[in-house]
């Protein structure tokens, strides 16, 4: 009821004020309902509402290695807003990333994955926005510095790493997994963060879902892989995991912390599921190096920052608390390449998520003031080569920049 | 001092105090849908900013700074032992600790998690039954709450599962249970958690308690002992027997606070606010004096604004919910020489002892403990001993409850040892791990003489008239305590200490040292408004749009430490507001 009811009266403002008339009017119910799941599942929301702005006006900045790009006004105000475009043109955005006067879009708008979307679940998406109120506020999305902002130059990008088209059912595979696929690829856009990419922001051929570093955090690896993946997951610890943000092994923090709050909480069981089987079926069989040797020195110094700092929380076998504190025993941050999450909790300390299902939100308190670079290199060392763990040791000029980074952008 | 008062829009519902009392009424009130708002004068405080596991076990800072206690300079009222005596004002906290910012004492308990015996709720009825119409003293005012323990324990058993309450039922379902404590109340369910892990001091205990004829049990405790999720889906960590409880914030969520049990449920409600650094400085009446109209608060700016509601709810812990209703003008002061007046009345507080037990040979680690870790014994507690003949009432739970082995203050030494140098020194090394505590936490009866009122002279900084303290041991609990702790000093000695010091209150009471935080009376419910401030629902017999939640409303203290009894009582409370009150506004109970 909680969601039902605003968008009811959304359409009641919407026929009421004369705009958009012919939509609000020619739409059934379910189809709206449809939509305004879809639009979660998508996680519109994430980008095109900033905090306390009213539902899609746009004007969320969002950070890209290249520069800001302001997300648009996706209300139905026929001016600043989608209102005055027709359902072709907004299709093309989806599905192809040109926008409504035919300029390349940029891939911050994960049109990338959308274009996996099929026509009737994109245009139940546009009716449900068309019955949000209609906001006044113009959005100037580009605001990338030059050469950047030349919008040609996304030309020649699509060409090298925009594979268009709709998504096609694997016929070898369960109709679970292929509800999954197309979630996951399509709207639910795992593939923006978790994607390895390359200097232009561009896929890596052997890159899928295999872990990526944005916004200063790694997005994990969530293959099936049991090394730096999600393998030794069950389909329900990822099901628990996206509905209520933590599960057994782990608890969602940062960009992620987002993704469940405006999306994943919200959606069904079987949708989660369905995801779930399809991310364990995803294999990047990843090889793990030789752990350090428990005599190696950082290892002795780490064993004991982790005895008088970690311990009370995440356990002396590292495992954690269910639901509570991760397991940083085979956790896929800890275990990262780059281990950009594991020195900014450290640093600057994490919250978890709190979702309706699962309200408390554990904090882990930054260390910044009282671990020197070296003991806390010493403990990402110790903790990445710990109870089977196994990764490559860190340096403390990895803590030294990230601690001036977290002092530039506290 | 700017006295304009800026007037906000109206809210349903008013809460003043974010502690237990005002979490748990904020919670179950947000669920019906109405607006409502909670003050708190102190700051915010949640775990993740504020109790830092990095620095949370700081003893200088938390337990002898006090920082999560509100300071003299802040608020502070008069004592004196007597009427005769001239009160002066309390410029360092010490017998009690009061709490400020979210989870008040809530935030700073311990964890001992007590519910009151049957008797203790009808406790006039039942004395008088038992030992005869005149068996009571003029001068002691016990009373019967005007509720039963069977009408609470649904409520008392909410409370527990929220705050995820370990130990070991006694009496489950009318079957006593093998190692809980027979001597409990009915229960419909066990703890939700089992017990602690026993330290070594509080088996010792058990055993040597055991061996004397007496049946011990593991001490209810707030400090988890596993992972648990409550019924707001909140969840709590395992306790790492850290000792750093009582005084201090928890950093591993394993202490149920209002902060970890219910803040982060509460905060998800858009229909609650919480408003901290403002203090509610009187609840505003209508002209006829029937009707609160909403409360009064200034801000850490100075501003003061008022806050409309139709429902106004006072849970700021005992003495703070009291001095409301002074500064209110609600209700008639209570005057001893009259003894007319019920407001103040019935102030009472909590009698406890102590045996220090020196030993050549144990190792105790005292430093691996927590607030709720312990055995007890409930032989001498309350009505479960024959009283004929002993010229007192009450008694005492006698525990071995170690709750911290700090090393600034846990220092302790036989008679005789200087108190600093070099031969100090020597010997806290050498007491330090081989000495343990049994301890007695007695019942505090009401007595004509001890009494709130306003004082006089002195002004707080609002420019209100202080609250004054009038309050001494009456001999009834002097005698209490010194029979049960000479029945604690025999499993003392049956637990093989060389040598036992006992530490038993004598009078006057004293102000200076800490004793306990478990102040009670002052707004006391009962089943009449000619003996009682709040009706048995904790509503206000003259303002039926108020209710006054918390220690205020005990008519009389028992032998246990109140929290549960506070938190059952919101919950009874906000049960009535939601079934009845809302339904049909007005008084719940006829006159």
């Amino acid at each position: 009821m909680k969601t039902v009811k605003p968008i009811i009266t959304a359409t009641l403002l919407a026929v009421l004020s004369g705009t958009n008339v012919s939509y609000a009017a020619n739409t059934f119910f379910p189809d709206i309902e449809k939509g305004r799941y879809l639009a979660t599942v998508g996680d519109c929301t994430a980008c095109h509402t900033p905090e306390g702005a009213k539902p899609m006006s746009g004007g969320k900045a969002i950070e890209t290695p290249f520069g800001n790009l302001i997300a648009p006004n996706l209300t139905p105000d026929r001016e600043t807003g989608i209102g005055a475009w027709t359902d072709d043109q907004f299709l093309r955005a989806m599905q192809e990333g040109i926008g409504h006067n035919g300029e390349y879009l940029y891939g911050a708008f994960p049109y990338t994955a959308y274009t996996k979307v099929s026509k009737p679940d994109l245009l139940a998406i546009r009716a449900y926005l068309n019955t949000l109120e209609p906001v006044h506020n113009k959005v100037e999305s580009n605001q990338l510095p030059f050469p950047f902002n030349i919008r040609e130059s996304l030309m020649g990008w699509n060409l090298l790493f925009f594979k268009k088209g709709e998504f096609k059912p694997d016929p070898t595979q369960s109709a679970e997994w292929n509800r999954g696929a197309y979630l996951a690829e399509g709207l639910a856009h795992c593939s923006t963060c978790h994607n390895s990419k390359n200097f232009l922001g561009g896929d890596t051929s052997d890159g899928h879902l295999r872990g990526y570093t944005l916004q200063g955090w790694v997005a994990p690896t969530i293959t099936g892989d049991k090394y730096q993946g999600i393998g030794n997951w069950k389909a329900e610890d990822i099901v628990e995991y996206l509905r209520t943000g933590r599960n057994q092994f782990a608890a969602a923090s940062g960009p992620m912390a987002e993704v469940i709050t405006n999306s994943t909480q919200h959606m069904q069981s079987d949708d989660l599921r369905a995801i779930a089987i399809y991310l364990l079926s995803q294999k990047a069989d990843i090889k793990p190096p030789k752990p350090v040797s428990p005599d190696d020195e950082a290892m002795k110094l780490g064993q004991q920052v982790y005895a008088v700092n970690c311990s009370a929380c995440h356990m002396a076998n590292g495992e954690g608390v269910a639901k509570m504190f991760p397991s940083l025993k085979g956790s896929g941050s800890v275990l990262a390449d780059d281990p950009a999450t594991l020195t900014r909790v450290i640093l600057r300390g994490a919250k978890a998520v709190s979702t309706d299902a699962a309200p408390t939100g554990p904090a882990m308190p930054a260390f910044a003031w009282r671990l020197s670079d070296k003991d806390a290199a010493a403990v990402m060392t110790f903790v990445r080569n710990s109870w089977g763990n196994a990764a490559p040791p860190v340096s403390s000029s990895v803590v030294t920049k990230a601690r001036q980074e977290a002092q530039a952008n506290p | 001092m700017n006295t304009e008062i800026k007037k906000l829009p109206k809210k349903d519902i008013a809460i003043v105090g974010l502690g237990w009392a005002g979490s748990i009424m904020a919670i179950e009130l947000a669920k019906t849908g109405l607006d409502v708002i909670a003050f708190e004068r102190g700051p915010w405080r949640d775990t993740a900013d504020d109790f830092n596991v990095g620095y949370v076990q700081d003893e200088l800072r938390y337990v002898v700074q006090q920082e999560l206690m509100i300071t003299a300079a802040e608020d502070t009222y008069t004592f004196r032992n007597a009427s005769h005596q001239t009160a002066l004002p309390i410029r360092e906290y010490g017998s009690f600790l009061l709490g400020t910012g979210l989870g008040g004492s809530g935030a700073h308990w311990s964890g001992l998690t007590w519910r009151y015996n049957p008797t203790d709720f009808e406790l006039r009825s039942h004395l008088t039954r038992r030992y005869g119409e005149k068996a009571i003293p003029d001068d002691l005012l016990i009373k019967d709450w005007g509720i039963t323990y069977d009408e609470l324990e649904p409520y008392y058993t909410k409370f527990e599962r929220m705050a995820g309450i370990g130990g070991k039922g006694g009496v489950i379902n009318g079957k006593v249970q093998e190692g809980g404590n027979p001597f409990e109340g009915n229960r419909s369910e066990d703890f939700p958690l089992p017990p602690m892990k026993m330290t070594f001091a509080a088996k010792l205990f058990a055993e040597s308690a055991r061996k004397i004829g007496m049946k011990p049990f593991p001490t209810p405790s707030a400090n988890a002992s596993g992972v648990y999720t409550n019924t707001y889906g909140v969840t709590m960590a395992p306790c790492t027997y850290c000792g750093y409880c009582s005084r201090c914030g928890c950093a591993n969520y394993s202490k149920s606070t209002p902060q970890t049990n219910i803040i982060p449920a509460l905060m998800r409600y858009s229909n609650f606010t919480a408003q901290v650094q403002s203090e509610v400085l009187h609840v505003v009446m209508d002209e006829s004096g029937k009707v609160a109209t909403g409360v009064v608060y200034i801000d850490a700016s100075g501003q003061r604004y008022e806050q409309p509601a139709d429902l106004v709810i006072l849970t700021a812990f005992t003495i703070p919910n009291v001095r409301l209703l002074f500064a209110s003008g609600i209700g008639e002061p209570y005057d001893p020489k009259t003894g007319k007046g019920l407001i103040g009345k019935n102030y009472a507080y909590q009698t406890n002892s102590s045996i220090q037990l020196f030993f050549e040979d144990k190792n105790f680690n005292p430093f691996i403990s927590g607030g709720g870790v312990g055995q007890g014994v409930d032989e001498y507690n309350g009505d479960n001993f024959d009283h004929n003949g002993l010229g007192f009432f009450g008694g005492a739970c006698i525990m071995s409850n170690v709750t911290s082995g700090w090393p600034i203050t846990n220092r302790m030494t036989p008679p005789g040892t200087p108190k600093w140098g070099r031969e100090w020194k020597k010997a806290t090394k050498q007491h330090y791990l081989s000495t343990t505590v049994v301890r007695t936490q007695g019942s505090s009866y009401p007595t004509r003489s001890n009494y709130l009122d306003l004082d006089p002279t002195y002004k707080d900084r609002h420019g209100r008239s202080m609250m004054r303290l009038t309050f001494d041991f009456p001999e009834n609990d002097l005698k209490m305590s010194a029979y049960v702790t000479n029945k604690a000093l025999d499993v003392a000695k049956a637990m093989g200490a060389s040598q036992t010091v006992m530490h038993v209150p004598q009078g006057p009471y004293n102000i200076v040292p800490f004793q306990s935080t478990h102040n009670t009376g002052g707004a006391i419910m009962g089943e009449s408004p000619t003996d009682s401030v709040v009706n048995k629902y904790l509503q206000s017999w003259d303002v039926p749009n108020l209710f006054v939640i918390g220690g205020s409303a005990f008519p009389q203290n028992a032998g246990y430490n109140p929290t549960a009894t506070v938190g059952a009582l919101a919950y009874w409370a906000a049960d009535a507001i939601v079934k009845q009150y809302l339904k049909q506004p007005g008084p719940l109970v006829q006159a």
